[in-house]
């Protein structure tokens, strides 16, 4: 069972960040070599130049913040009702912010673009708000009611959906875009418009991580090790939440990295949450970004939506995490 | 360890009631732990004795009345300074996946951390000491997955070792292990009151209470019926009235200490 010590993980999953920021920006359908990347860091490019590059940071430091969030949210997710199969949607946010966006389109006459992050994310917090005063937990410290309680929210929300989108075609072109998933377009508007929910997010993660690492061992000793049980779960379902919900409403809804990044995670650090979260911030960014590579040099000169990659890259994960869960049980 | 410091620390119930749901298991209960002892709770099943040692830790709290620390309710004091002073061992704690000794050893260190200090320095020493008095420092990098029971209930009291507080609550420690690993824990408890710490264990062999425990609590139905030294407590009348159980009180040809043997049947 002998692993890398953490700080070394960090360093290694650091440098793939590193690597995969430097493919983000030199990799698209114009691509820019080694000398046109010194060009930039010398400050004298040329203008067209300049205006791809500015483009494309963009995009990466989206995709890297979005992908943060994600492997964060998912983190505390499965932490937090210790399953290793929890992700953000299991409370509602992708259902809620998806139902946000189809209302807004079908009666508001929304059209999309950088204004669904006012729609989304009011949308997914909404939803999870729902989810937790239906499934709080009365007496019991179960979280079972609370995850039931998201399953049938997500089902009523995307029964609502599918209403909507077969009986709108107008409806259904827009979304259909927005579920996938895209950084494509990314601004650093949509960047400011999440960012306190992420912060926050992240700051609540790190308080929480400590206390995840006594639950894990269950409410009694959790409790016993001076954890305030409920509180802690309270403010962690909150702190994934603002993650996901931050994410989901930049980007559209990326299926499998909340879900396969804690995985990696665990496999490199082990159970000790004050050691995952750093390691699940920088390897879930450096995650998505790579998908987001891939998304545009596939196909070139066509782009593919990233979230089309991240879902054939997780399905995998799922079914090795499903297998290993069968292992061990 | 500070104990030293505080020769007047009390750990106590007061005319506490405690329910789950409708019905309640202690009514107006009073009970102190029995101050730098070892001492075994024993009783039939059902009796409250889990309930007692989980209120005294603050997993369950009172209806009425209250757990008393210092003779400050234990919900008036911050977690984690309780969790500086008081220890427990449920019966059946979990085993996060893929967790080394070490690692779960290291998660008694927490009641000393804080949000802005997630490590501190002495962790490190604290949880070595605890590795090497419980005799698993071999197993240090080892899944505890992949212990045996007996090995794991050193892990867990490891754990509690680190976790370094003057009074250690275990709750049914002995249950589930083959006999040698039982004596192996009653030591292990013998030797933590040694290190000048108050154990209260609930125990269900009631020769190995007497043997080992140096107080000895008996309850029946929600109430203390006997308390004291093994050999003052343990006696005919009280077997069969407590227990149902006709037996002789024979001395324990090692120790000396009080042996319950039940009536043949003829």
């Amino acid at each position: 069972m002998r692993r890398l010590p953490p700080w070394a993980a960090l360093v290694i999953v650091s440098a793939v960040l590193l690597l995969a920021c430097l493919a983000s920006i030199a990799l698209g359908s114009r691509e820019i070599d080694l000398a046109g990347l010194w060009q930039v860091v010398r400050g004298r490019e040329d203008e067209h130049l300049r205006q791809v590059i500015a483009a494309r940071e963009a995009r990466t430091a989206l995709g890297a913040v979005v992908g943060a969030a994600l492997a964060a949210s998912g983190m505390l997710i499965q932490g937090v009702t210790r399953n290793p199969l929890g992700e953000p949607g299991l409370l509602g946010v992708t259902s809620g912010a998806s139902a946000a966006v189809v209302t807004a389109t079908a009666f508001l006459g929304f059209s999309g673009g950088a204004a669904t992050v006012w729609v989304a994310l009011p949308g997914a917090l909404l939803a999870v708000l729902v989810v937790y005063l239906l499934g709080r937990p009365a007496g019991s410290h179960s979280v079972v009611p609370l995850i039931l309680a998201g399953a049938v929210i997500s089902a009523v929300l995307y029964a609502y959906i599918q209403a909507m989108i077969l009986t709108r075609p107008d409806v259904f072109d827009s979304f259909r875009h927005w579920v996938v998933g895209s950084l494509a377009g990314a601004s650093y508007a949509t960047l400011g418009a999440v960012a306190p929910a992420l912060v926050l997010g992240v700051v609540l993660a790190a308080v929480v991580a400590p206390g995840l690492n006594t639950l894990a061992l269950g409410d009694d000793v959790a409790t016993a090790l001076g954890t305030p049980v409920a509180l802690l779960r309270a403010t962690t379902i909150l702190a994934a939440t603002l993650l996901a919900a931050g994410a989901t409403a930049a980007v559209g809804p990326l299926a499998f990295v909340g879900l396969a990044v804690p995985h990696l995670v665990r496999a490199l650090v082990g159970g000790d949450h004050r050691w995952q979260l750093p390691i699940a911030l920088v390897l879930g960014a450096a995650l998505l970004l790579g998908s987001d590579v891939l998304a545009r040099v596939i196909a070139r000169p066509q782009e593919l939506m990233v979230g089309v990659i991240t879902a054939f890259l997780g399905a995998p994960f799922l079914l090795w995490a499903v297998r290993r869960g069968k292992v061990t049980a | 360890m500070n104990t030293s410091s505080r020769t007047t620390s009390s750990l106590r119930l007061a005319d506490a009631t405690v329910a789950y749901g409708q019905r309640p298991v202690l009514d107006g209960f009073d009970f102190t732990v029995p101050s730098g002892r070892f001492t075994a709770v024993v009783g039939p099943n059902g009796c409250g004795k889990s309930t007692m040692l989980k209120s005294l830790a603050r997993t369950l709290r009172p209806r009425a009345g209250a757990a008393l620390l210092d003779d400050k309710p234990l919900g008036r004091w911050r977690s984690r300074a309780v969790a500086q002073r008081i220890a427990l061992l449920p019966q059946d704690p979990v085993v996060p996946e893929g967790i080394t000794v070490k690692g779960l050893v290291a998660r008694g260190r927490h009641p000393y951390h804080s949000p802005w200090r997630q490590w501190l320095p002495g962790d490190d020493e604290a949880v070595s000491k605890a590795l090497s008095a419980t005799g698993v420092a071999d197993l240090a990098e080892q899944g505890v997955e992949g212990l045996s029971g007996g090995q794991r209930q050193r892990v867990w009291i490891a754990m509690i070792l680190a976790q370094d507080t003057e009074y250690v609550l275990l709750d049914e420690p002995t249950s589930f292990l083959d006999v040698g690993h039982q004596v192996d824990v009653l030591h292990l408890c013998q030797d933590m009151r040694a290190q000048g710490r108050t154990v209260l264990a609930v125990l269900h062999d009631l020769n190995q209470a007497a043997r080992y425990a140096d107080q000895l609590v008996v309850m029946d139905g929600g109430r203390v019926v006997a308390a004291g030294q093994p050999a003052d407590v343990l006696t005919e009348e009280l077997v069969a009235e407590v227990f149902g159980l006709a037996a002789e009180i024979a001395a324990d040809p090692q120790s000396g200490t009080p042996m319950v043997v039940p009536v043949h049947r003829r």
